[in-house]
């Protein structure tokens, strides 16, 4: 059986989390401030060095493995959760955060996203989403908007995008979250519930690829909107946005989706992060409506699939097996 | 309840029956006929008679193909004897066809002379035409050149259930133990294992184990009431077989067998993840079988998960496995890649079928030989190994595992959907006899961890996540040696490659040199065969040698690298003839290897090679041979 694993807190700053290795990100791209928010959540929950372990797909965000002083596995294009899985399924007591983009996770390995989310494997999955192919110079990909110019696609593309979010719930997911790489003080915070949820967690980070893709998400990140342009969802908060905290989400008058209304005309919607139709109602929301920040959801099942499947297994374990006694079962003869 | 039944000793007594050295019996009927089961049990009741066996289930693709046509035909070969078997028979001595679809595609391959057993209550016009046949073969003289045995088992088999309470239908279920009780009784054998198969399968209905129990009795009482008519009657003996305990087993049984006891000697987890694909999947399920010990099964969202996962099994210390057959093991080619990348231990079984594409996937062939090998971009060398016979199985996927776990690398293992259902009588191993080979984990030392730091014989180290001072990165783009950051310095590169080359090419340190299965190790013909084609080169090599010729059968269980005399040993011989189901892979690589002139013989129609197909091209070989020695 597996090592037994220290369970004390480590008492690490997010400095000891930082690798000697030279980090290769182009200058100014969005993935440095989502390094720094893991270090520092890695610190904040205590992370042991030895018991975690970051697992990777290919591209620009994939090389996050080498940046992180644990444990580090940067495996192939889309494959991350699927070799992720099988580290829980070898060692349950692992912390286990799977790193990737959009390409990556729900291009070339959608599959494997979509079942890790089915199955609810304990992963803290990060998925970058810069809208555009970094590393291969800049083809659009599955996030891209309609009409995106790239090298593959110089009259603009024609594919509808996906979006990550109601694809995880359609899944089932039940930790769906969403982020955005400059927020340096909510980030931690949404890292950390992801990290306390037993399940798998997905967590869709919005990142500017400044080279490719620059100012994607400007429409709402940049400073002057940002407060008229997010939601930020808190359960059992009130849904109230912008600049002056005036506005309100509704229940649309059809009750199926939401509508944006002036505060004080009616009580707002309390945010409810175990109501998976609000959540995707919420991710649901693009411009010109507030794009949902936060927790959408985060309803835990009672256990996690490898520990399912472990504790299935372990009643079933003879310690005393004996190999040679089951081959002998059976018909047998002598001769 | 139960039918008196005539005392089998005085059957004996009275019965005449040629004795016979081998026979090979084919039972054939529709899918729905029960056909496999008839077939198992008639095995096992030859089993505990004491003659060696070998079979052989053929079933259809399709899982409910329309009753009664030729598609939807299934059938269960056995071959057994007084004398060691080794195939499963080139040609039936004796078929029972439940239906015209049944006879219509096992004809041909019945020689002249042959028993066919038939149902006649089956051969209605109706079932005649969806057969595709414009005439009734037993009219029209095509069956003339048959030893023709009618019986109408369908009506048999209602009459002797009339008072049970089943339907007819119901009833007509029974046939395949109407006839089971026909073959036990033209052979001999007992029906006691099958009656308490049966009470044991039916212990909730006890009245389907008797209206089985009484189907069977009564074919048996028919057979012999008939006797006197036309029905054959044989006695075929026990075979000399080594002392011991026997069961039988099918490759795929041995191989779940065998990577357990290689996990429990390792002392590791075994995390088996596959996706289900024919020939392949009934390993899964025979691993899922067996979680009394520290087994866990994953059947993986595709091949890439199944295979991925087991790497990342690999990578947190337990004993990662992957099986599929080869459009799986092209799907899983990457990742494998990564394994050879990282040096992570993964064993990989290759249940080998029909290809290209989808080809045939019930049908067996060895043609992923290139694949294993070869198949992945880049260099990217792993060990090959290649199981013979469903008993060999055990051992190789035991030896699978030793070489992944201390070689850090990945191993294939081939075997192909002959060896996957076929089934033998297996002396069962004394796992004891073969001591453990436990697996010594990294743990920290002073200073960095070096992840990529290589023994004398260039193997790395396994370091398990959860291992205090251990934690590093690794990945697939190439990496430093020794330290394992990531390095794209191109003397690095050579020198990273060599290293995997060369690791790979060590193996062949500590494999045993290659042995000539019969003969001599020099002489004017070496058959060089791998894989499932053992049991036939054996037997055409046993009665070539008996007339003389000096033929020798060498067979290779590892593929890659190849034994370290290989070379040395097949340069002693005027002849190589390599036989295999496929264009000719393993030649190329042996003519490749060692600048031989060896020659292939091909075979790719889906069925095993027969004895025959093999005698008659070893005369080839050696007829100019003969002609030279005369003349000299
Ligand atoms: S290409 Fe874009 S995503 Fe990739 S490192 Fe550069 S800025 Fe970041």
């Amino acid at each position: 059986m597996n090592a037994p694993l220290t369970v004390e807190k480590a008492n690490l700053s997010p400095k000891d989390f930082a690798t000697d290795q030279e980090v290769r990100w182009c200058p100014g791209c969005g993935d440095y401030a989502i390094l720094k928010a893991v270090q520092k959540t890695l610190a904040d929950i205590g992370a042991q060095p030895a018991t975690t372990v970051f697992v990777s797909g290919i591209g620009c965000a994939a090389r996050f493995p080498y940046y992180v002083e644990t444990f580090g596995f940067h495996t192939i294009h889309g494959r991350a959760p699927a070799v992720a899985t099988g580290v829980k399924l070898a060692n349950p007591e692992l912390d286990v955060w799977v790193v990737g983009g959009d390409g990556d996770m729900l291009s070339i390995g959608g599959n494997h996203l979509m079942h890790a989310l089915r199955r609810n494997v304990d992963l803290n999955i990060l998925l970058f989403n810069n809208e555009i192919y970094g590393l291969t110079k800049g083809q659009y990909s599955p996030t891209s908007r309609v009409g995106t110019r790239s090298p593959s696609t110089p009259k603009g593309s024609i594919d509808r995008p996906l979006s990550a979010l109601n694809m995880a719930l359609g899944i089932g997911a039940r930790f769906v979250a969403r982020a955005i790489d400059t927020q340096q003080k909510a980030l931690p915070g949404i890292l950390e519930a992801a990290w306390r949820h037993k399940g798998a967690s997905l967590v869709e980070i919005i990142q500017n690829c400044i080279v490719y893709n620059d100012e994607a998400f400007a429409a709402f990140t940049e400073r002057s909107v940002e407060a008229d342009a997010q939601v930020h969802v808190v359960h059992g908060q009130p849904l109230i946005f912008g600049k002056e905290r005036d506005k309100r989400l509704k229940r649309s008058e059809n009750g199926y989706g939401l509508e944006v209304a002036p505060l004080g005309e009616g009580d707002p919607l309390i945010h409810d992060q175990t109501d998976r139709v609000l959540a995707g109602m919420l991710a649901a929301l693009e411009p010109p409506m507030p794009v949902a920040v936060g927790i959408l959801l985060d309803d835990p099942a009672e256990t996690s699939w490898e520990r399912a499947v472990r504790a299935q297994d372990a009643a079933e374990r003879r310690p005393d097996a004996d190999l040679g006694a089951v081959m002998r079962r059976g018909a047998t003869w002598t001769a | 309840m139960a039918l008196a039944r005539p005392d089998e000793s005085d059957e004996r007594r009275l019965t005449k029956r040629a004795a016979r050295e081998t026979a090979v019996v084919r039972f054939a009927g529709d899918s729905g006929d029960g056909m496999q089961l008839t077939g198992a049990h008639f095995t096992l009741a030859t089993a505990v008679s004491g003659s060696d066996l070998a079979t052989f289930p053929d079933f259809p693709a399709e899982i409910r193909a329309p009753v009664g046509t030729t598609y939807g035909v299934s059938a269960f070969q056995i071959n057994f004897g007084a004398r060691r078997i080794k195939t499963i028979g080139d040609r039936p001595d004796v078929l029972v066809a439940l239906n015209p679809a049944a006879l219509k595609v096992n004809l041909d391959d019945l020689a002249d002379g042959a028993i066919l057993l038939l149902d006649s209550g089956a051969f209605s016009e109706r079932n005649l035409k969806k057969a595709g046949y414009v005439s009734d073969p037993r009219a029209d003289g095509s069956l003339d050149r048959l030893r023709v045995v009618e019986m109408d088992m369908s009506a048999l088999t209602k009459e002797a259930l009339a008072g049970t309470g089943l339907t007819s239908r119901e009833q007509l279920r029974c046939k395949n133990f109407f006839a089971l009780g026909v073959v036990l009784w033209m052979f001999d054998r007992s029906r006691q294992p099958t009656i308490d198969w049966l009470k044991k399968k039916f212990a909730d209905r006890p009245e389907l184990a008797e209206a089985n129990i009484m189907a069977l009795d009564a074919g048996h009482t028919v057979a012999e009431t008939a006797e006197l008519q036309r029905m054959p009657a044989f006695e075929v003996g026990p075979a000399p077989m080594p002392q011991g305990l026997y069961r039988t087993v099918t490759g795929h049984e041995a191989l779940s067998f065998g990577l357990v006891d290689g996990a429990l000697k390792a002392g590791l987890p075994l995390v088996f993840c596959s996706y289900p694909i024919t020939p392949a999947s009934t390993l899964l399920h025979d691993l899922a079988r067996l979680k009394q010990f520290d087994v866990t099964t994953f059947q993986a969202e595709d091949e890439i998960a199944a295979v991925a996962a087991a790497i990342g099994a690999a990578y947190a210390g337990s004993l990662g496995v992957t099986s599929s057959s080869g459009p799986g093991i092209a799907l899983k080619g990457e990742a494998i890649g990564l394994a050879v990348a990282t040096e992570l231990p993964l064993v990989i079984v290759n249940s080998q079928r029909a290809g290209p594409s989808t080809g045939m996937p019930t049908k067996t062939e060895q043609s992923d030989l290139y694949q294993a090998v070869f198949g992945r971009n880049g260099d990217t060398p792993v060990v090959v190994l290649a199981a013979r016979s469903p008993a060999d199985c055990f051992e190789v996927a035991r030896e699978a595992v030793r070489l992944a776990v201390h070689h850090m690398t990945p191993v294939i293992l081939l075997t192909d959907g002959f060896l996957a259902n076929a089934s033998e009588p297996w002396l069962v191993p004394d796992i004891d006899a073969v001591p453990d080979f436990p697996v010594r984990f990294a743990t920290a030392d002073s200073g960095p961890f070096r992840p990529f730091e290589r023994d004398a014989r260039g193997v790395r180290p396994w370091a398990r996540p959860g291992t205090p001072g251990l934690h590093h990165r690794i990945g697939g783009i190439e990496k430093q040696a020794g330290t394992g950051n990531i390095s794209y310095d191109p003397a690095n590169h050579q020198a990273m490659t060599d290293a995997r080359w060369n690791k790979v090419l060590a193996v062949a340190d500590e494999i045993p040199e290659q042995t000539v299965d019969q003969g001599d190790d020099e002489g004017a013909l070496a058959i060089v065969g791998w894989g499932s084609t053992h049991g036939a080169i054996s037997r055409a090599v046993t009665t070539q040698r008996a007339r003389g010729h000096a033929v020798s059968h060498v067979h290779l269980r590892h593929i890659w690298p190849l034994p370290r005399n290989l070379g040395a040993l097949l340069r002693r011989f005027d002849h190589v003839l390599v036989p295999e189901m496929n264009k000719g892979q393993l030649v190329t690589i042996l003519r490749s290897e060692y600048l031989i002139d060896a020659k292939g013989l091909s075979k790719v129609t889906g069925k095993p090679f027969t004895i025959a197909e093999l005698e008659d091209r070893i005369e080839a070989v050696l007829s100019p041979t003969l002609v030279m020695e005369k003349s000299a």
